[in-house]
């Protein structure tokens, strides 16, 4: 599967993202800047953690609004598939590639530690190699995580069941104390309608290696690698 | 023309850092501070040649970028032009 | 066109920026004239004690700078180390503590900024960096409010910029109060034969200005750091400098990419008196000259003066002398990051500085001149009252009769207790290289591509250096160094950052006399070269100064990243060893304070060939999978130590200890003294270890077993503490965090 890691201005996670798409999953991976419209050889798009544009005026707002992200419907409507994580996440949401957005942490501080999140949706690329109920550890790094939506749009994502990831215990309970930022119902992560875009908080390409601390993010690689048929599509939803 | 632009959550939004500064001020002495939001001030200079002109130029910057419109109002003012009422202004 | 009319220049006004009138009579001696005020601002700025450590550098002299594996020694923006296998690491801590006092935010932020570019500067990417605060009571207003904004502010510009933070230290005394310590360390990795030096070679190449614009920031910050404080100290509020953290992560990919590229020959970062210390200290160290045009600076504000251009302390800038031809290259690699990279000047022969504005020349110096700023040899000699101080004997005011409430109380004490609340608020991990978080002895961070880490840790106690400060200052080396012996790290080299009062006053001049003493005789034990660091002097409010405080930072190797140790009990059944000597002392301890609110007595011997024994055993057992955990005792003694081996870990895990039967058994629970690690070891390998620890020829003996959830210490047979893990794990996380909630 080709990987396409987004590098705006200001993203950091991009480095980590190419290491662990080329060294641990073995996978082919390049950079693709900010301004480049040209998606043609990629099946897959990263859009890193990082603070893109310095999180100045909102957190992905500038970003959300480059070259890059402007040729992503195209691209998705070609059959490529977008992963969003944390910074990543805050851009999709300001594209309007996923609904929603992103505040800041209710506690009103950056939060950076390990969290347990439970799977609410395993038939998206991203999650097909989970059991549903299956709960992962993944560490969070942020300062505006607290996902928010008007109530047509949450009960549009419960209904065509687009909440994939959400705060929990480590037994899987989703609880008021596992939630570190204040996120509505917990939500960690949501996928778009047609479950080709994921926007998720943690950082999966943290949690890849054991001597990193786990490697339950490489469960999210590992069903996208899953996903592919042998004719080079993906199996969506 | 000079342009000031008001962005505040909108109404249903739960505003936790106004909550923390209305609950730092009352620390302070300041008990009657209430109902407390904070928003964010931009100003700016754009080429129009009247004020309705440079308003429309700046709505349209509020809505392709200084406002989140999913979270956010916008008030737009622009110097020399009178002030529309708070019913013509927020969207 | 018109300049704004310059002030005279006189005796009165060099005096008000910071020159002593002998200092005004060399200035003119060495010109042959007087200096326009534009020269007198670039002396002023390069001649205060914050960018010629005059009152300092007579000592630095004295602390061992070499060793086989040194890169890049103190002279240069930071040192380098050899690690192996072709990589480097260039290492420095730098003081922002004056600023932090006046903006606690931007001055933390700046501090954090600062210290990056020192870093980048040499060609390498940094992946860590360390913060050593130090603040008054936490239960004041004030404090919290100067705690709140230090971390928030490191918190905003480190995470911005994608560096993480993985270690440091809070600590707290009241001498601290109005003026708080704020030191960051950071650690970069870089080839080792890909260094950069901020050298200017090649006459004619072109020096290019890149990076943010030139405001009014910070102008005179260099003075303000070598001022005391008085009553007027917030009014000097505009001129604390603004942060970009941002910007400062594009000039690190646009400086990386050019100095990859071939264009670059010399770089430095614009710190502290910016423009005019890059243009002078690069030429200094070639012994060339400098030319610059300075209505070619890209500027933020209207109407700046060459004075104000040259001093300003706008963030985020750097000069760059690159090789001629190549400009269009530099400037690309620029205009790709969205980033000014402006040709200002050129390098020249000559040996002079000469500093145009809009074609008019406005300074006309020997850069000798400027590098050398006069030497002082001011008196100093003990304090009188610091016999009495350390005659004071802890043991004569009574023990505790509830020794675990003793116990609890110490951990509970802020400097002692959980930083969680600081570090959960930094990135720790970006760059995926932290193999172990802030929250044991010392930082392990992996070098990709090789099988080695490095082990970083900063350390510090400014009671022990006010009661001894020779001896004091080398238990702070020891314990950095220590810690990362703990992680399984074979220390390399020291960055030292030497924090005290005004060394006008012959009492704190000894202080700061003592100290680099105790570290050179350490590090020279210690086989540790001082390959950089920082004086940050003047720290002092209305004549009360802080305790002299040196803190030490030590980055050590892992040759096999596989075998490093943390410092919490992993299993049940494990025997629990002590290393080290018996030697403690409850004089300058976290208990005497804690309990008794004094800062007094005399500290515990030091014998810097045990120490250095009991490292090498540590990290051999380490190294030969021996030992399960390993943790350095340090403030709060062998109790605390224990209990924190028994709770920082993911499960908590306790155990039953006993030590020898006679003695004061407050004494024995929280006495402090160098050269002790707590290690656990299975019992299956009990009888290695006891080999190994034989031919290590160290002191060492049993303490007891872990396991169960309870802390027990026995003094023979009686049990004098009892608690179970709960109510110690209480005691701990919320003694500091209680305070910030």
């Amino acid at each position: 599967m080709r990987f396409g890691v987004v590098v705006f201005p200001g993203t950091w996670s991009d480095c980590d993202f190419h290491y662990v798409i080329s060294e641990v999953i073995r996978q082919p991976v390049k950079y693709v800047w900010h301004r480049d419209r040209n998606l043609d050889d990629l099946d897959c798009i990263v859009l890193p953690g990082g603070f893109s544009y310095g999180d100045y005026l909102r957190a992905g707002a500038v970003a959300g609004r480059s070259p890059v992200v402007e040729a992503l419907p195209e691209f998705l409507s070609r059959g490529g598939l977008v992963l969003g994580s944390c910074n990543g996440f805050q851009i999709l949401c300001e594209a309007g590639l996923l609904p929603g957005a992103l505040m800041r942490n209710e506690c009103l501080q950056y939060r950076c530690q390990s969290t347990h999140v439970v799977v609410d949706n395993v038939e998206t690329p991203f999650t097909r190699a989970l059991r549903p109920g299956q709960v992962l550890q993944m560490p969070i790094s942020h300062g505006e995580g607290k996902y928010h939506a008007d109530i047509e749009t949450v009960r549009a994502l419960r209904a065509h069941n687009q909440i994939v990831f959400r705060y929990a215990t480590a037994e899987g309970k989703v609880t008021k104390a596992a939630n570190p930022n204040g996120s509505l119902d917990n939500i960690a992560g949501i996928v778009n309608a047609e479950g080709t875009v994921l926007g998720l908080m943690p950082h999966p390409e943290r949690a890849a290696e054991s001597a990193m601390g786990g490697t339950d993010g490489l469960l999210l690689f590992h069903s996208l690698l899953g996903s592919l048929v042998e004719d080079g599509t993906f199996s969506k939803r | 023309m000079k342009v000031r632009v008001l962005i505040r959550l909108k109404p249903g939004i739960m505003d936790v850092q106004g909550a923390a500064v209305q609950r730092a001020l009352g620390g302070l002495g300041f008990a009657d501070a209430r109902g407390l939001r904070v928003g964010k001030l931009i100003e700016l200079d754009v080429d129009a040649a009247t004020p309705a002109q440079a308003r429309n130029r700046v709505d349209e910057m509020c809505q392709r970028l200084l406002a989140n419109t999913i979270l956010e109002d916008y008030a737009i003012d622009v110097e020399g032009a009178e002030r529309l009422a708070p019913s013509e202004q927020v969207r | 066109m018109t300049h704004a009319v310059e002030p005279k220049v006189t005796l009165d006004l060099a005096r008000g920026l910071g020159l002593t009138a002998d200092e005004y009579d060399r200035i003119i001696e060495r010109l042959g004239r007087e200096p326009s005020y534009t020269e007198l601002g670039l002396f002023s700025a390069l001649w205060s004690e914050h960018c010629a450590y005059k009152h300092s550098k007579v000592f630095l002299r004295r602390l061992p700078q070499t060793g086989r594996r040194v890169l890049q020694g103190p002279g240069e923006n930071a040192g380098a180390i050899d690690i192996g296998d072709g990589w480097a690491v260039v290492f420095k801590i730098e003081s922002h503590n004056h600023p932090s006092f006046i903006e606690p935010f931007q001055g933390a932020a700046t501090g954090v900024g600062g210290i990056l570019r020192d870093i980048f500067t040499m060609g390498a990417r940094p992946i860590a960096l360390l913060d050593s605060l130090r603040f008054g009571d936490p239960a004041d207003p004030r404090t919290r409010r100067l705690i709140d904004g230090v971390v928030s502010g490191i918190s905003w510009y480190g995470n911005c910029f994608g560096c993480p933070t993985v270690g440091g230290e809070i600590a707290f005394a009241p001498e601290y109060a109005g003026n708080p310590l704020v030191n960051v360390m950071c650690v970069g990795l870089v080839r080792a034969d890909r260094i950069f030096r901020a050298r200017a070679e090649g006459v004619g190449n072109p020096v290019f200005y890149v990076g943010n614009k030139t405001g009014r920031d910070g102008i005179h910050g260099a003075t303000m750091a070598s001022a005391t404080f008085d009553e007027h100290a917030e009014e000097r509020r505009p001129t604390v400098q603004v942060g970009d953290p941002f910007t400062e992560k594009l000039l690190l990919e646009a400086c990386l990419e050019a100095m990859a590229s071939g264009v670059v020959v010399g770089i430095q970062d614009m710190g502290a008196a910016g423009l005019a210390c890059c243009t002078s200290e690069m030429p200094a160290r070639s012994g060339m000259g400098m030319a610059v045009e300075l209505s070619s600076v890209p500027q933020r504000e209207e109407g700046m003066t060459p004075y104000e251009l040259l001093l300003s302390e706008s963030q985020e800038r750097m000069l760059i002398v690159a090789a001629r031809g190549q400009e269009a290259a530099l400037q690309q690699i620029f205009a790709k990051w969205e980033l000014d990279a402006v040709s200002i000047g050129q390098v020249t022969d000559g040996g002079d500085l000469v500093v145009r504005h809009r074609g008019d020349q406005v300074a006309h110096v020997p850069i000798e001149a400027l590098a050398e700023a006069p030497m002082y040899e001011k008196p100093y000699a003990a304090p009188a009252w610091l016999r009495e101080r350390q005659a004071f004997d802890p043991l004569s005011l009574p023990e505790p009769s509830d020794l675990g409430a003793a116990l609890l109380d110490v951990l509970a004490s802020p400097t002692i207790a959980s930083k969680q609340w600081a570090f959960r608020q930094y990135d720790q991990q970006v760059g995926i290289n932290t193999l172990v978080l802030p929250g044991s002895d010392a930082a392990v961070l992996r070098v990709k591509g090789t099988r080695r880490a490095i082990a970083v840790s900063t350390d510090g106690n400014g009671r022990q250096v006010f009661l001894d400060p020779r001896r004091g200052a080398a238990l702070a080396v020891c314990e950095a160094a220590r810690n990362v012996s703990c992680a399984g790290g074979q220390p390399l080299g020291v960055t030292d950052c030497m924090n005290f009062g005004s060394p006008e006053r012959p009492d704190i001049l000894w202080q700061f006399a003592e100290a680099i003493e105790g570290i050179a005789e350490a590090c020279r034990a210690l086989e540790l070269p001082v390959v950089g660091g920082n004086v940050s002097l003047y720290n002092e409010t209305s004549g009360a100064a802080i305790l002299p405080t040196p803190v030490i930072g030590v980055v050590g190797l892992l040759e096999d990243a596989g075998q490093l140790a943390t410092q919490w009990f992993k299993g049940a059944g494990e025997r629990i060893a002590l290393l080290g000597p018996d030697a403690v002392s409850l004089g300058g301890s976290e208990y005497l304070w804690a309990r008794h609110g004094r800062l007094a007595g005399t500290l515990a011997a030091l014998d810097l060939e045990t120490e250095r024994r009991v490292q090498a055993a540590v990290r051999a057992a380490i190294g030969s999978g021996l030992v399960t955990a390993a943790h350095d005792c340090a403030e709060g003694g062998l109790a605390v130590a224990l209990a924190e081996s028994c709770i920082t870990g993911r499960e908590p895990m306790g155990c039953d200890v006993t030590l020898g039967a006679e003695g004061r058994r407050d004494q024995a629970l929280f006495g402090e003294g160098p050269s002790r690690v707590v290690v656990a070891v299975e019992a299956s390998r009990q009888r290695e270890f006891e080999a190994l620890m034989a031919e290590s020829a160290i002191p060492w003996r049993w303490l007891g077993t872990t396991g169960g959830d309870r802390l027990r210490l026995r003094m023979g047979s009686t049990t004098i503490v009892d608690l179970g893990l709960d109510s110690v794990e209480h005691a701990w996380r919320n003694g500091f965090e209680h305070h910030m909630a």
